[in-house]
């Protein structure tokens, strides 16, 4: 990307800016930035290949913690999977149930998101405000789900827990609350001009861009895109739900803020309708705890973007492969080409208009040998004998300390 | 476009009361379908170990110590608190309780036993 | 002799400058917190951090030149306090005063500024380089509207020195309403020396870390932190003089009453002001200072000139 005399910046993996480890790269010329790298895997945690020792339920609660923030999103996502493989009818009242609480992760995302935005930009207190009005969407999940975050609401077949109609009243009287805030967050971003100044113009993404490198969610609609598989490919209750795609022209990272906040909008309203329409019946049917053999791939819109669940299954208890694309594993090339050109200044905004979550996005790294044109995957042995090597080389020798530890069964 | 757009909202914060909670002097209140440490209820185990099976991290562990008669060992350490256990229990021998603080210095303080003799509670149905 | 020494080691200088500096302090962030809705640190809580950052190690990186890092602390706060001395506070008199000495508090507030420049730039991590940079770009941003706006007040006393600034205004009540575009114009500058949002792109930490702090720690850090809550207090003296000389001629004990509120007051408003806005960028910055304050400066100074053919001739 850049060669090695430039100015190089390192930004991660452990940064103010960032939330979670990552490593960027950045080559500068004084404030400019010539070329960003971005490495991922720092928080590479072997979740698709646990997710195949374990049985689909317990699955459920792995795939939950996948993301922190979209946990609903992933575990939806997965058991939508496990559902078309088995064939399962799922109680309508169990789609709208998980309709409402993945809207209303939705705006806890999104709330989250415009205080990060706002920290990035040196703006504490939008970030202070923000959070606290977040409390009330939190508080309601914590009354329905029982947690916070880490929802526990789906199971095979259906969900959990039921929402009562007290709590139906909670949540419209938390609606209004929120609705009028949200209403003032937009008057902030839109009218506030020290927010204007840092967010329009910057991190272009053109319509071409957009299409060419796949990015999804609020970036991609932030473009003028109308991607969003809630309406394109309805699962869950949104099929029977009236709500608008959210689009705009800007292409920046303004765009994207407008277009989340007014992403609030459309969720209460789709919350309203569901409570309104929410039909009778039972919550969950039983599922067979062995899947029939078969394969499915499942779409979400998750807050932060398009969530792809592919599961297969063989018959048994546990799933023969499970693979997650979280929606920044989308974005993130976007970040590379919205950089380009830009000031260091704005690198923190542009990377969080994305609204990261790397741990979901991180992978494995097959680390391969410099000389070999081929390139050869080295083994973990390999590696671990050429860590001990390269420290000799340094003047720190491992060996002894080594032995030690693989005496009592500590290493590899 | 005008700047200082928070200024009255932020100005009206000076005669409002911190929206900060005072965590451990005010205590909150949890939900009540909170999912807290889990409460065994030996009497009415029949040891058909269908928690352990459906646990995601191997937290509960269900010995037998006599006929017809089980202790449950949980590991709050290794335990997620998903609950997923009380919904698999076929007796409802499995309980979710709403206390929080389960920090412990000592380690083995999280290796919470519910023997059979101690548990003296009768069921409340 | 005796008395001088007091002064300075003291009352009003060392002693009770450090003091007053970590109350400041303490304000600034409790009206910080209180306007975010939040509940903020308690009265001891700058004194703490200070004790605490005292008991550190002090790390000095390898890499670095280690007398130039070493030293830029000392030599920021030093600067700082010095340009106490040449401010009259609660009566038209200040410990040391020459025709001129205007020029010299605003140099003496700017020696900070170039101390951590240096500090940054000699500790060699990127980070710092980067943000020591920054500080000085935003210098050629603000220090001219900042001087500017000075200068049209001691202009309208047709004086350099800050004593007859005082002496003339407290002669002449009620001109100091006069220069309060001035004051807005130094007050915004101000935010700018003080690296506070949204001028804080030195120290921008989602961007640059602690910009020229990154490295620096334990005692060092302490002194540079002291340094800015001294420059904070010394800036909002000047202005304090400058913009609003009334009190002056009463008794000490009701000047000192005076003094404190003024003090309290720009403080405040610095809190407000960091409060409502997010972090400009650096080009905004550079051109917001000469787009917007720099005419308004020109235009207080114009007005100035003007009254002062007028009236004061």
């Amino acid at each position: 990307m850049h060669n090695s005399k430039d100015f190089k910046i390192p930004i991660g993996p452990q940064h103010p800016a960032l939330k979670e480890p990552e490593g960027f790269s950045v080559a500068l010329k004084g404030e400019k930035i010539l070329g960003v790298d971005i490495r991922l895997g720092y928080n590479h945690r072997g979740i698709e290949k646990a997710a195949e020792e374990r049985t689909y339920i317990q699955d459920i609660y792995l795939i939950e913690r996948v993301c922190g923030i979209c946990s609903h999103s992933h575990s939806t996502c997965f058991i939508q999977a496990v559902e078309e493989i088995a064939g399962l009818a799922v109680p309508r009242r169990a789609l709208y149930i998980r309709t409402i609480i993945g809207e209303l992760e939705r705006i806890h995302s999104h709330l989250l998101w415009l205080g990060v935005a706002g920290h990035e930009i040196g703006f504490d207190t939008l970030l202070m405000y923000s959070w606290r009005d977040r409390e009330v969407v939190m508080d309601i999940l914590a009354s329905i789900t029982g947690n916070r975050v880490n929802y526990g609401m789906n199971t095979i077949g259906g969900v959990r827990r039921d929402i009562s109609p007290e709590q139906s009243q909670e949540i419209l009287i938390a609606l209004d609350i929120l609705e009028e805030r949200t209403k003032y967050y937009i008057e902030v971003a839109t009218q506030e001009s020290t927010i204007i100044k840092r967010l329009s113009g910057v991190g272009i993404l053109s319509r071409e861009d957009v299409l060419r490198l796949d990015a999804v969610g609020p970036t991609a609609r932030a473009s003028g895109v109308k991607r969003d598989v809630r309406a394109d490919d309805p699962y869950a209750a949104y099929g029977e739900l009236e709500f608008k795609v959210i689009t705009d022209e800007r292409c920046d990272v303004y765009g994207r803020t407008v277009v989340r906040v007014k992403e609030l909008m459309e969720s209460y309203k789709i919350i309203r309708q569901a409570l309104k329409n929410l039909p009778d019946g039972p919550i969950a049917i039983k599922a067979p705890r062995k899947i029939p053999a078969g394969e499915a791939l499942s779409r979400y819109e998750a807050p932060r973007g398009e969530d792809v669940h592919y599961v297969r299954a063989n018959g048994t208890e546990k799933p023969d492969r499970v693979k997650v694309r979280a929606p920044t594993l989308a974005n993130i090339q976007a970040v590379k080409h919205m950089l380009r050109d830009r000031y260091l200044a704005d690198m923190p905004i542009v990377i969080a208009a994305i609204d990261p979550c790397f741990s979901c996005t991180d992978r494995l790294i097959a680390l391969k040998e410099q000389e070999s044109a081929t390139g050869k995957i080295i083994s973990w042995p390999a590696l671990h004998a050429y860590s001990l090597e390269w420290y000799k080389k340094q003047g720190i020798d491992f060996t002894a300390l080594n032995k030690k530890l693989s005496a009592k069964g500590l290493t590899g | 476009m005008r700047p200082g757009k928070m200024l009255r909202e932020v100005l009206g914060s000076i005669f409002k009361k911190p929206a900060t909670n005072l965590y451990p002097a005010q205590k909150l209140d949890m939900p009540d379908r909170f999912r807290g440490k889990l409460k065994f209820y030996p009497e009415r185990c029949i040891g058909c170990k269908m928690c352990m099976r459906d646990c995601p991290t191997n937290a509960i562990t269900i010995n037998k110590v006599a006929d017809n008669k089980f202790e449950a060992v949980f590991d709050l350490s290794r335990c997620i608190y998903c609950a997923q256990c009380v919904d698999s229990c076929p007796k409802k021998a499995l309980e979710p309780t709403k206390e929080v603080e389960l920090a412990q210095l000592d380690k083995n303080k999280l290796r919470v036993v519910f023997s059979y003799k101690e548990s003296q509670e009768k069921p409340k149905e | 002799m005796l008395g001088e020494l007091f002064y300075i080691f003291i009352f009003p200088g060392f002693v009770f400058l450090i003091n007053f500096a970590w109350i400041a302090e303490f304000i600034d962030r409790k009206i910080y917190a209180r306007l975010q809705n939040r509940v903020g640190p308690p009265w001891f809580q700058p004194v703490a951090d200070f004790i605490k950052l005292l008991s550190k190690e002090d790390i000095v990186p390898a890499a670095s030149n280690p007398k130039m890092f070493k030293i830029a602390p000392l030599f920021a706060l030093a600067s700082a306090i010095t340009a106490f001395f040449y401010i009259p506070l609660w009566k038209a008199d200040a410990l040391f005063s020459f025709n001129g000495d205007v020029i010299v508090v605003l140099y003496l507030l700017t020696l900070p500024t170039l101390a951590f420049f240096i500090g940054g730039w000699y500790s060699t991590s990127l980070y710092s380089r980067i943000g020591s940079v920054r500080s000085l770009m935003q210098l050629f941003a603000y220090e001219v509207p900042l001087f500017m706006g000075i200068l049209s007040s001691a202009l309208l006393a047709d004086t350099w020195s800050l004593r007859e600034i005082a002496v003339f205004y407290t002669s002449h009540p009620y001109v100091w309403m006069f220069n309060l575009l001035g004051f807005a114009i130094a007050l915004v500058s101000l935010l700018g020396k003080l690296e506070k949002v949204p001028f804080d792109i030195p120290e921008a930490e989602t961007e640059v870390v602690a910009g020229g702090f990154t490295e620096y720690s334990g005692r060092m850090l302490a002194f540079l932190r002291m340094t800015l809550d001294v420059e904070m207090i010394v800036g909002s003296a000047l202005l304090a003089l400058v913009f609003f000389p009334f009190g002056l001629n009463l008794h000490p004990v009701i000047g000192f009453l005076i003094f404190i509120i003024k003090i309290l007051f720009i403080i405040s408003l610095i809190s407000l002001l960091r409060t409502v806005v997010a972090r400009l960028r650096m080009d905004q910055m550079i051109n917001f200072c000469w787009k917007y304050l720099v005419p308004l400066a020109l235009l207080q100074l114009l007005f100035n000139l003007t009254m002062k053919g007028m009236f004061f001739r």
